[in-house]
């Protein structure tokens, strides 16, 4: 009895950790982390230990001093009298800017290129495929380089100047020059606010009656026309009210006065150069995730929506795009990161963005390398991990929901 | 870049302590080759020529260290560094001395932590413009869009001066002195500002040079000069009294065509004691005798050299102006050799 009693027993032996299958694994999961929290922290120990016996410590303290470098693009408030962390933000919120410029135009002209990629035309299909090849098979800062040139090789403002100008202005009201593109600003007037409250009252009034038209669609099979009215509804209560308001809402125009044109928006060719490399490259990977995620939706599919008598675009739209997203979006988000990141490629054609200010002129000003790099570290970590989890909470949303 | 900046400080993190401990002239006699760093490419300063071998006024300093420490002046390995990696570079150990128009200001000395030589070219802050433009003062640039090489003393100067001036500018980045070119060339920036010696340099090279000139302000003092790590003080000498014994053979009239009838000896001890006939001064740096004499030996005195990459025969056409002999009311002078 009691040998039986001891063997039911399990007894734990040391030595059970390497022969034991049940353990075995977690030994050397153990282990492998041991030694790795032991490498980093060596190699933190000797960062400091060096840093010390160098005479530099870690310390933010740079980050309140004056940055007395100017910016070439602002989103907010900044002079040379503004501090190294002002010149971070600006840089942050340069960063963020042709971050979402990019990834909506990558999209888009990813989107168009993978379904015409798709085309029976023979030659756009051809066409799409030279874009993507072209696009894909060069590093993005090539792409960068060879963009941020031709932007450059745009007229310089001089060339609007006198009596017979070398340039003419597109349309009289935009300018492209090597600077950037000057177009007309809004002035807000008074009563301009109306004008924007009836606006938006009209999107509204517009996603209500698409709303109302499905619903009808599904409840009674009655199809309404969605195109025509919904342009109807944005834009007639809106023109109305802005000539009932006496037109409060007028345009600022550039003007070439002194050694640039002033008055307008400027949009300025480091961020041309840099968006459109960036939304080119991009597109052309986004291009072949919208391939690969049409074909993976069985074919039958489409011939299914054919026999039902819808038109190619509506197959599209209705049956395959739906399907596809959830093949698309999990790779889209690796595309949005991948513009994220890249756009720290920015210095080469001169824009602002974090890596340029925090981690160039900053670092390079104050010396503290590590401190900055440590920080930029930080704000790319971040800010992929905030892009990728709202990717996330989409791609669930669409995801094919199992019941 | 980021990652380069990180690399590099990680490195410089890692290796200083070595670094510190170790003599850089011992590294540098066992490896037979001086590691110089120097600009990517500013005619006059540090180029490569059209057989790919590099010369200019920074390239002969370091070849002039090489002859004293190593006896050749090609032993050198020239490391091309921007404006932003050349700190890292020099901080890391990758280089052994910095030869690349560097301003010596305070907190690259003190809070870097470099050495600096002293100063081999007195330099200031420019403005080239188009003559078209109808400009003939930098206060006259109010709201104009000017090239500016990021992460030098210049893109801070040139803030300083606009708020100074109460006139405002637009700021267009750039990385290297080659890519600020065709930025300037093609309009997109209508005035380009570095030392007054970088824009007569870049000027000398473009196809159409009399249709830009140089506004007349120097907004700032530039002391160029080669700079080594601090905390190697043997290294910093040999470095600075190089480029002192360059500067004193001017002052001397020690030429590269007189060197070895003065090496044979002559009636000024100062001279005897610089090429080694007389005294041990070599050996208290840690060199032979004959260190300052092979120095000069490579391309000349500092006047030779100034006259053969950027003097007034040159297509760059500096005039010494405060760069003379303290002697010519220039402030060029060297400490005495005793």
């Amino acid at each position: 009895m009691s040998a039986i009693s001891e063997e039911a027993v399990p007894s734990f032996r040391l030595s059970m950790l390497v022969y034991d299958t049940r353990y075995r694994s977690l030994t050397f999961q153990f282990i492998a982390l041991a030694v790795l929290i032991a490498f980093m922290a060596f190699m933190g120990m000797n960062l400091v230990r060096n840093l010390a016996a160098a005479g530099l410590n870690i310390s933010y303290n740079f980050l309140g001093d004056t940055a007395g470098y100017d910016i070439n693009q602002t989103l907010i408030d900044y002079t040379n009298q503004s501090t190294h962390q002002r010149a971070a933000i600006v840089g942050i919120l340069n960063t963020l800017l042709v971050a979402f410029l990019g990834c909506v135009t990558a999209t888009v002209l990813g989107v168009f290129a993978g379904i015409l990629r798709l085309s029976g035309n023979w030659l756009v299909a051809k066409l799409m495929a030279a874009y993507v090849e072209a696009f894909r098979n060069v590093p993005v800062l090539i792409w960068i380089l060879i963009i941020g040139t031709v932007v450059t090789t745009l007229p310089a403002p001089s060339a609007y100047r006198g009596e017979t100008p070398d340039s003419e202005m597109l349309f009289g009201v935009i300018a492209l020059t090597n600077r950037g593109i000057y177009i007309p600003a809004p002035v807000w007037g008074p009563g301009s606010m109306i004008v924007v409250a009836a606006f938006i009252l009209s999107i509204l009034g517009a996603i209500m009656y698409r709303r109302y038209a499905t619903k009808l669609l599904y409840d009674t099979g009655k199809l309404l026309p969605m195109g025509w009215p919904t342009l109807v509804i944005l834009i007639v209560p809106s023109l109305l009210v802005f000539f009932i308001m006496g037109r409060p809402i007028g345009l600022d125009y550039p003007a070439l006065q002194g050694f640039n044109f002033q008055g307008g928006i400027q949009v300025q060719r480091p961020l041309i150069a840099l968006w459109l490399a960036l939304s080119i490259y991009t597109g052309a990977f986004i291009a072949e995730n919208v391939r690969a995620g049409i074909l993976a939706v069985s074919k039958g599919q489409t011939e299914a929506a054919s026999a039902l008598g819808l038109r190619p675009n509506r197959t599209m739209s209705l049956v395959v795009l739906p399907q596809a997203l959830r093949v698309i979006i999990p790779p889209l988000i690796s595309q949005y990161l991948n513009i994220t990141k890249n756009s720290s490629l920015a210095i080469a054609v001169g824009y602002a963005d974090i890596t340029a200010t925090l981690g160039g002129i900053t670092l390079n000003q104050t010396g503290r390398a590590i401190e900055a790099v440590l920080l930029l570290m930080l704000f790319y970590l971040v800010i992929s991990l905030a892009i990728s989890a709202v990717m996330n909470v989409y791609n669930k949303s669409v995801a094919l929901k199992e019941r | 870049m980021k990652a380069y900046a990180f690399i590099g400080a990680l490195a410089s993190a890692g290796l200083t302590a070595g670094v510190a401990g170790a003599a850089t002239l011992d590294d540098v006699k066992a490896s037979g080759v001086l590691k110089c760093g120097v600009n990517t490419g500013l005619v006059g300063f540090a180029s490569p020529n059209a057989n790919g071998e590099w010369e200019g006024f920074d390239i002969a300093f370091c070849r002039a260290v090489a002859a004293a420490v190593l006896g050749d002046g090609s032993a050198v390995e020239f490391v091309p560094t921007t404006g932003k990696t050349r700190f890292t570079a020099l901080a890391s150990g990758e280089i052994d001395v910095l030869s690349r128009n560097t301003t010596w200001t305070f907190t690259r000395d003190v809070d870097l932590g470099f050495s600096f030589a002293g100063v081999n070219y007195y330099d200031g802050q420019g403005f080239i413009v188009r003559k078209d433009l109808g400009v003939s003062s930098a206060t006259e640039l109010d709201g104009a869009t000017i090239c500016v090489q990021t992460g030098t003393t210049t893109e801070l100067n040139l803030a300083d001066y606009f708020r100074n001036n109460n006139i405002s500018y637009e700021p267009v980045p750039v990385e290297t002195n080659s890519e600020a070119q065709p930025l300037y060339l093609d309009g997109a920036c209508d005035a380009y500002t570095t030392d007054a010696s970088g824009l007569a340099a870049t000027r000398a090279t473009f196809e159409d040079a009399d249709a830009h000139m140089l506004l007349p302000e120097i907004i700032s003092k530039e002391p160029l000069g080669p700079l080594t790590r601090q905390g190697d003080d043997q290294w910093a000498d040999i470095v600075r009294w190089t480029l002192n014994a360059l500067i004193a053979a001017e002052e001397l009239g020690v030429t590269s065509a007189n060197l070895e009838q003065m090496a044979g000896g002559s009636n000024n001890p100062e001279i005897n004691r610089l090429l080694g006939t007389d005294g041990d001064l070599g050996a208290m740096l840690g060199l032979d005798a004959d260190w300052a004499k092979r120095a000069i030996a490579v391309s000349g005195n500092y006047g030779e050299i100034f006259a053969a990459n950027i003097g007034e025969g040159t297509p760059i056409a500096l005039a010494r102006g405060l760069n003379a002999q303290w002697t010519q009311g220039g402030l060029i002078y060297a400490p005495p050799f005793r």
